[in-house]
């Protein structure tokens, strides 16, 4: 593996040839945000919260982070004014859909992003007073760590996502999971938010009525 | 049939099909999708029965034809080789034109087309202005051909231009001609096809595929299907010739399961080419092999996005992944892929067979040849058009289209399919091409384009296309998931009268967003209609906001009907045609819409007589309060009932 430098946030940063910027930036621990990234798991490029700038000659660009491998000399700005300017509109829409998820918060804070705005200008819950919602809030941020840990680790299928758009959802199959489930879990730690356990104890309760 | 070994023997069969032809007569009549629906397939069996009655086996033969673009005058029947063009055509004239065409060599009036303009008839195709002004290079020979017969498609030169890439030219060479062509992708990216071949014949691997992207997924659009069911062998000779060129020995055609009559005419067109030698193994005797299968998409819009099809083909669910390698590197089952749409495969025979030059005559400067739209909407005459490009929307819509029928006002056009812009009326000089389209902020697709008249609305118009992209978002990543839903539901919001100030910028700062971060082409093309209407018509978002109209007078919550009490001559016809009976009134008495109950379906408006014109539609004011129930009508002078 031969090593290649490259320039983050003005820094020089070296990095093995192959790495992805994501891998690179974090190595010298400059921290670009993710939802849907893990080491174990294959590039999944779902959150786009880890889009970055890179430039080149005059103009610029937007590339996905956590895809995107090293090359000799690229300029990579994580924390650019498009790149900021991006995240937190990404982050504003998540919360509509998702709010009170510890990720999101914290993120929030970085990015300096309250409950507050985000929901008064998204407005998911119709009524404030009643709580009435449009679309039930959730907890899952759809990253799919546990559907590609489930697919690409434990190689056993048991957990997938079904639906379109805003109807897509993470479920387990009956099936395979009463079989393999109770004795794994190993998903269960991967979730950021904790939706999981919940998800399979309905799947489960589903299952045996 | 014995195969076919080299090109000469596919020369000589091509001589004997056309001197067992000699001095016959054709009849063909369009029995695509769209002809069937209007009941062609009743008009062919007609034709068939007919001329076997009259005795005419032998000097006439019927073809049952793909489409060819007239959709609107359907089903059409085509005299050869007269081209005596009869349109709209029942199979009670089929007597008649046997007897009186096809035997006698006289022409029926009656059954030409009519120029809505000059009332003129005109008997030769070519010579109707829909056809006069296109250039139907690839979707021209659709009328020739019977959509079942290979020896149909051989008689016209079919397979020619696969012989000479196979014998008088290096793959090389090939290569370099379709490259000097300049030759774009047809699908919508205008990507140069001979740079993506080059790249899949350098990357390194022992196996390359190839595939055909028929997964036309647009509202509205229909020319790959037209194409796929007239003409399917253009395209398996297309993908033959880029196959060979590449190094790959296996394709696949990936049709969209709700085309049916392309899947059958495909799989015929693809047995009866393995019959032939012209697929399998040594294809002509020249030593080639190649295969090719269909695959049936299971109707997913964003499968026909290349990763997501690719994903499809390998059995797994059809959604784009994230890659900086093309899949002419890493494609299907990792392997460098060239994938094409229809239209582009169908246009290498001709690259070859009429060279580089030919192609780069037609066209601008950097976008070449011929491109089929299918002109629909609010126009008169809607079907596929193929123009040279660079051809101005101006031409395209009043020139081809005939204009808007009802001697209405156009208002926009709009082109790329649901995530293409709205052009609107000062932009209709402008020649299209795939850079001057995005130019304005639309794109170019696949080659839709919708005319909207001056009773559009351009916020419903967006929100209808979003409406579509929202259940289309695969919902994968989080800005085309996500942000195209807040878009409808603000959008919804305004087409409801409930927009609120500041909502035009929010729509602008998400919309960029969807576009710059999303996965896949899908989010960053989908802001487009949204994007380009604000831009071109920020007034009317304006007017639906702060005044609470409708300057169309489309959206429902924001336009009411009312009856001007002066005008009403208690006719009782609207009171009796109002679906929900919210009109009151009587004999004599005026007649009075209750605002609350009133559905706004247009009813009234639409069966209040001319002459009266009692029935407005209001939008931005409030409705004037009724007159006391029971009033009387105070009539014209003159008029009694």
């Amino acid at each position: 593996m031969s090593e290649v430098t490259l320039i983050i946030n003005d820094e020089e940063v070296k990095a093995e040839e192959g790495m992805t910027i994501l891998e690179a930036a974090r190595s010298v621990g400059i921290d670009i945000p993710t939802l849907c990234y893990h080491e174990k798991l294959a590039p999944y490029g779902a959150c786009r919260l880890c889009m970055v700038e890179i430039v080149r000659g005059r103009g610029s660009s937007l590339v996905t982070s956590c895809v995107y491998t090293v090359e000799d000399g690229l300029v990579v700005k994580t924390e650019s004014e498009p790149v900021i300017k991006g995240r937190k509109m990404l982050l504003e829409l998540m919360w509509a859909r998702a709010p009170g998820i510890t990720a999101l918060r914290h993120y929030g804070i970085r990015y300096g992003i309250t409950e507050v705005k985000a929901i008064r200008e998204y407005g998911v819950i119709v009524d404030r007073a009643t709580a009435k919602f449009e679309i039930e809030p959730t907890f899952c941020t759809l990253c799919g760590l546990c559907v590609r840990y489930c697919a690409e680790v434990e190689k056993k299928n048991a957990i997938g996502f079904v639906g379109r758009g805003t109807e897509r959802e993470v479920v387990f199959f009956p099936q395979i999971a009463r079989k393999w489930c109770p004795g794994c879990q190993e998903c269960y730690s991967l979730c950021p938010t904790g939706a999981l356990p919940s998800h399979y104890a309905l799947a489960e309760a589903h299952h045996s009525t | 049939m014995p195969r076919l070994n080299s090109a000469t023997d596919l020369e000589r069969f091509r001589r004997e099909i056309l001197a067992k032809r000699d001095g016959t007569r054709t009849v063909s009549v369009t029995n695509g999708t769209d002809g069937r629906t209007r009941g062609s397939q009743n008009v062919v069996r007609a034709f068939v029965e007919e001329i076997e009655r009259q005795g005419l086996r032998e000097k006439v033969e019927v073809k049952s034809a793909g489409c060819h673009g007239f959709c609107e005058k359907e089903p059409i029947a085509i005299i050869l080789p007269d081209e005596i063009c009869y349109v709209g055509v029942k199979p009670e004239d089929v007597p008649e034109i046997v007897s009186q065409t096809l035997a006698n060599s006289k022409i029926i009036e009656r059954l030409l087309y009519e120029d809505p303009t000059t009332g003129q008839r005109i008997t030769k195709e070519t010579d109707i202005p829909f056809y006069k002004y296109q250039n139907r290079t690839v979707l021209g020979n659709n009328r020739f051909i019977d959509m079942e017969s290979i020896d149909d498609y051989i008689a016209i030169g079919g397979y020619s231009a696969l012989a000479k890439a196979l014998f008088e030219m290096t793959p090389e060479q090939v290569l370099q001609e379709v490259k000097k062509a300049n030759l774009r992708g047809r699908g919508g990216g205008g990507f140069p096809a001979g740079i993506k071949w080059e790249t899949t014949r350098n990357a390194p691997g022992e196996i390359k595929y190839v595939i055909v992207n028929a997964d036309e997924g647009d509202p509205g659009a229909y020319m790959d299907r037209s194409l796929l069911e007239g003409n399917p062998r253009s395209v398996l000779e297309g993908l033959l010739i880029g196959a060979h060129t590449i190094g790959s020995h296996q394709g696949v055609i990936y049709v969209r399961q709700e085309y049916p009559l392309a899947v059958e005419n495909l799989s015929i067109a693809l047995e009866q080419a393995r019959e032939y030698g012209l697929l399998g193994t040594n294809i002509l005797g020249s030593g080639f092999d190649f295969d090719v299968e269909v695959h049936r998409g299971a109707g997913a819009f964003v499968s026909g996005e290349e990763s997501g099809l690719m994903r499809a083909i390998e059995g797994r669910v059809g959604e784009p992944r994230p890659r900086y390698v093309y899949p002419a590197v890493r494609g299907l089952w990792g392997m460098p892929t060239n994938i094409n749409n229809v239209e582009t495969w169908a246009t290498v025979p001709l690259i070859i067979n009429k060279g580089a030059e030919w192609f780069t005559s037609i066209g601008t400067e950097r976008s070449k040849g011929t491109k089929l739209f299918s002109l629909v909407g609010k126009v008169n005459n809607t079907g596929l058009v193929e123009v040279p490009m660079g051809m101005t929307l101006r031409d395209v819509i009043f020139d081809i289209g005939g204009g808007i029928p009802g001697g209405k006002k156009f208002k926009a056009v709009q082109t790329g399919g649901p995530s293409g812009g709205v052009i609107p009326e000062s932009l209709l000089d402008t020649p299209v091409d795939f850079d001057e389209l995005t130019k304005l902020g639309s794109i170019m697709g696949s080659g839709g384009m919708i005319v909207m008249d001056e009773d559009t609305c351009v916020v419903d118009v967006a929100r209808y296309f979003f409406n579509f992209l929202a259940g289309e978002s695969c919902g994968k990543c989080l800005p085309c998931r996500e942000g195209i839903y807040q878009m409808l539901k603000i959008l919804n919001r305004i087409c409801s009268g409930e927009g609120e100030v500041g909502d035009v910028e929010l729509l602008e700062e998400i919309a960029e967003v969807v576009r710059d971060f999303s996965l896949c082409a899908l989010g960053g093309t989908a802001p487009n209609p949204v994007l380009s209407t604000i831009r071109y018509f920020r007034d009317e978002y304006e007017a639906h906001i702060r005044e609470k109209r409708c300057p169309a007078g489309v959206c429902k919550a924001l336009i009411s009907y009312y009856i001007e009490p002066e005008k009403c001559q208690a006719c009782l016809i609207c009171l009796r045609e109002c679906p929900v009976g919210t009109i009151t009134g009587g004999k004599n008495l005026i007649h009075i819409i209750d605002q609350d109950k009133c559905t706004k379906c247009g009813t009234c408006l639409e069966v209040c007589p001319p002459r009266f014109g009692a029935i407005t539609r209001l939008s931005g004011v409030k409705v004037p309060e009724p007159v006391l129930q029971g009033t009387e009508v105070i009539r014209k002078r003159g008029r009694k009932k």
